[in-house]
């Protein structure tokens, strides 16, 4: 019985009931998301001269290969669809899975529920076991639905299949990532941060591989493979090999795992520490910072690294473009090679923006983390008042977005700067292009800090806003989206950087917005019952 | 300055759940009181209220001769409190946690903490995650005591000690009652409160019930006994305070009001025993006698 699965439907049943709507809410977005922008390639991409109009352009443009991937076979609407939405399924995907594994099996764990169920007949393995039935179901249905919805817009069967595994099977490598780190710690937390640090270096080593020559750096990557099926486009079924077999190892070595540890331990060890507080712990913002530095040193770290590659990649589209006279002869007209490099800078900033309103976003919400474990009560039946508690958990997020984006920002300005002789010149156009982020982060962070306040039940809307903003930001026109929608988030008012001239204005009003969600969170905490 | 705590027509509503309802609570200051009350009477709810934690939806109450709500942070300068569920955050050290809210109450006495640490036998060097729930307890019990503060507000702090730590507990509050300490101590066992309580509320689904000193309460309690006695007695039926006797021979089981307890004692020392076990009142049973108590008053 000992390491036995023995109990997993049981498991598997429960975590259906708690997940229901969670889950449906997952599959049903991602769907739909994918259905529905095929649906507005259809339409913006439904002559082959739009299609012939889109390769020459965009499709021609390294910046859009680091972004979002190469295109393969622009010529039919599929190829459009597969480059343009399959690539942002298949990361919303895996952001999923890993949320998903970890809620069911390192999250319980620490809660203490799976020790009330292992007391029972449940075998050792058997939350893993579920936890993975669990996502290869919720990757199945996505599949399906996403095949399905492309069969029904008239693209091919061939296509719509290879697209839909593609999918599935990223989901299911990185949702297999975060059953082996939650394996490895102990903390739920980390365990989510660690599978996620994995699934960042998989973009990264995809923006650099399809964007330089370096192109093997691809194949390194899970995101990489959902492309290189090259769905629509004379679909390669062997490459599909890739992700299965990648899921089997990591599974088999987190099962391997799961039978060796104990319930609630990591397997990584713990040491001793000190017998009495340091000089620091002293205060609720000695508290916070001990709390959150750890978290804030690795995205920062995280961070630059990000802004290194983006660095690095911008330097390589010049290089590229250069090869093929054509390119060069449309883009004169858009500007230029240095219009398209600031263009790309601009959109990758804006990424890195995102990645920092994540940060901010988990940073205020470690409040929330600290009501529900019981460890507000603590400290609030201490001299602390309720708003120096929440102030010192807003300082390192707040404060930490913006580190973060200074930190992008340096490495980009600083590997472009040198890759192009001209440090003085291009670092504080590329640190001005991470810096008009921060107010699109601090409102982010705002909004959580508000849901806190006001209807703290509720503060996981702060992740479904963030989700949002991304989409809009990412596919807003390709979704043809309502103005009115398009402006609800922060980061389209923000100029884009380099490229553009900074306006104060917007940054302003953003940062002014953003003052007063925190405001009106801290205002409504102040007179709601804790805990 | 009279009173540390005064409470009175507490109501607190969770949606459909009335978790306070109309609660009155009246703690001396230097007293030890104990807060008695099954699972779910609601005595976290009121000590929640207590620290400003919850807001109450009705009713008036006062702390230290402040408002509970309006002078949270100036009031818990002055007080410690133990949660009754412990939760520490798992990366810091339990000496760490320990000076850390030492701090935030605005100091605490390191020889005291010292002291402490060695008779609860906690090690302070481990991580928070390794601690089992009485050593989070212990760690939230030895933050408190080592605070120079006026009032402890403990709320079921020995539930997860073993014998042996109930019993250093107990040393550790008749200590906190000779420096002067005002002490309120929820509890869901009797005998801990009798034991170490100079006066007693006993609440039950979010009202009083009852408020006053143990001798004052022992018009409650009654004592089970069995005893196999030489002879069968002689008597018992007819003495007052006796309730559901049965006789077998030799074999006699009863209940007497503790108040008539000596008179039962004697009867049965007459007809020669053998053996004897008592078992004193559960609080379930108190509470039994008590609304048996209330019906036959009403009569
Ligand atoms: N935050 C809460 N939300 C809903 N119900 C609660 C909450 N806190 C306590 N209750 C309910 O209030 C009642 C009293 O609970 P509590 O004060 O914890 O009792 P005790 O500490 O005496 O065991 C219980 O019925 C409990 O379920
Ligand atoms: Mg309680």
């Amino acid at each position: 019985m000992r390491g036995g699965t023995l109990g997993t439907a049981a498991l598997l049943r429960l975590a259906l009931r708690l997940d229901r709507v969670r889950l449906a809410v997952w599959v049903l977005a991602i769907a739909g998301i994918t259905v529905g922008g095929a649906s507005s390639v259809a339409e913006l991409y439904g002559t082959p001269e739009s299609r012939a109009q889109l390769a020459a352009g965009v499709g021609g443009n390294p910046a859009y290969r680091a972004m979002v991937g190469p295109p393969f076979g622009l010529g039919e609407i599929g190829g459009v669809v597969a480059w343009r939405v399959g690539f942002f399924a298949a990361l919303l995907v895996a952001v999923m899975s890993v949320l998903l594994v970890v809620r069911h099996t390192r999250a319980e764990e620490q809660a203490g529920r799976v020790e009330l169920v292992c007391a029972g007949v449940v075998g050792r393995r058997a939350p893993l076991a579920a936890g993975l039935l669990l996502l290869l179901g919720a990757n199945a249905v996505i599949g399906l639905l996403c095949a399905l919805g492309l069969l029904g817009l008239g693209l091919g069967a061939a296509g719509a299949s290879a697209l839909g595994l593609a999918v599935a099977g990223t989901g299911c490598v990185f949702g297999a990532v975060a059953g082996l780190t939650a394996q490895l710690t102990e903390n739920a937390r980390t365990a989510s941060g660690a599978a996620s640090c994995v699934l960042a270096a998989a973009y990264l080593l995809r923006a650099v591989g399809d964007s330089s020559e370096a192109t093997w750096l691809s194949w390194l990557s899970p995101l990489g493979w959902a492309q290189q099926v090259r769905s629509f486009a004379d679909e390669r079924w062997e490459v599909l090999a890739l992700p299965l077999v990648a899921t089997l190892v990591v599974s088999a070595a987190a099962f391997a795992l799961a039978a060796r540890r104990d319930v609630g331990a990591g397997l990584l060890p713990t040491r001793p520490g000190r017998a009495s507080a340091g000089g620091s712990l002293r205060g609720p913002l000695g508290l916070a910072w001990r709390l959150q530095r750890g978290s804030l040193v690795g995205w920062t770290a995280g961070a630059a690294l990000g802004g290194a590659a983006v660095g690095s990649v911008a330097g390589g589209i010049g290089d590229l473009v250069a090869d093929s006279p054509q390119t060069v002869r449309l883009l004169e007209q858009l500007g230029g090679v240095g219009g398209l490099v600031d263009s790309y800078l601009a959109l990758a900033t804006g990424v890195l923006g995102i990645v920092a309103s994540a940060y901010a976003v988990q940073a205020a919400l470690r409040l929330r983390v600290e009501e529900t474990d019981l460890r507000a009560e603590p400290v609030l039946a201490t001299g602390v008042t309720r708003t120096s508690w929440i102030t010192s958990h807003l300082l390192p997020a707040f404060g930490g977005s913006a580190l973060l984006l200074t930190a992008a920002g340096l490495c980009a300005g600083l590997v472009h700067g040198i890759a192009g002789g001209d440090v003085a010149g291009q670092l504080p156009r590329v640190l001005a292009g991470a810096l008009v982020q921060v107010p699109g982060a601090w409102f982010v962070g705002g909004l959580a800090v508000l849901l806190f306040g006001a209807v703290p039940r509720l503060t996981a809307l702060a992740w479904a806003a963030l989700t949002a903003f991304l989409v809009i930001g990412q596919l807003g026109a390709l979704l043809q989206l309502p103005e009115w929608l398009v402006e609800l988030s922060p980061f389209t008012h923000l100029p884009r950087v380099p490229g553009n001239e900074v306006t104060a204005a917007p940054l302003l009003w953003v940062t002014g917005i953003a003052a007063v969600l925190v405001v009106a969170g801290v205002w409504t905490f102040r007179r709601r019952d804790v805990g | 300055m009279t009173d540390a705590i005064s409470a009175s027509g507490l109501v607190k509503t969770f949606g459909p759940t009335r978790a306070l309802d109309g609660l009155d609570l009246t703690v001396r200051t230097g007293e030890v009181h104990g807060f008695l009350g099954p699972n779910g009477a609601g005595k976290s709810t009121t000590i929640r209220v207590l620290l400003g934690l919850l807001r109450a939806d009705g009713g008036e109450t006062r702390l230290l001769g402040g408002d509970p709500w309006r002078d949270a942070a100036a009031l818990h300068r002055r007080l410690a409190h133990v949660p009754g569920d412990v939760s520490l955050w798992p990366t810091l050290t339990g000496g760490e946690v320990i000076d850390l809210l030492g701090r935030l109450r605005g100091g605490l006495d390191t020889t005291r903490r010292d002291e402490l640490l060695e008779r609860f036998e906690l090690d302070p060097r481990k991580k928070s995650r390794t601690y089992s729930k009485g050593n989070r307890q212990k760690v939230a019990l030895v933050a408190a005591l080592s605070s120079d503060v006026e009032l402890l507000l403990l709320d079921e702090p020995t539930s997860g000690l073993d014998p042996l730590m109930e019993a250093v507990f107990q040393d550790c509050v008749n200590e906190e009652r000779a420096r002067g300490r005002t002490v309120l101590l929820s509890s869901h066992v009797l005998a801990e409160v009798e034991a170490l309580c100079d006066r007693v509320s006993i609440i039950r689904a979010g009202r009083t019930v009852e408020t006053g000193t143990l001798a004052e309460l022992r018009h409650l309690t009654r004592t089970s006994i069995s005893a196999d006695l030489a002879a069968p007695p002689r008597g018992l039926a007819g003495l007052p305070g006796v309730h559901d006797l049965h006789v077998d021979g030799g074999r006699v089981r009863l209940e007497v009001d503790t108040d008539h307890l000596d008179a039962v004692l004697r009867r049965l020392v007459d007809s020669g025993v053998r053996s004897l076990t008592s078992r004193p009142p559960t609080l379930e049973e108190l509470f039994l006698r008590h609304y048996e108590h209330e019906r036959v008053g009403a009569r």
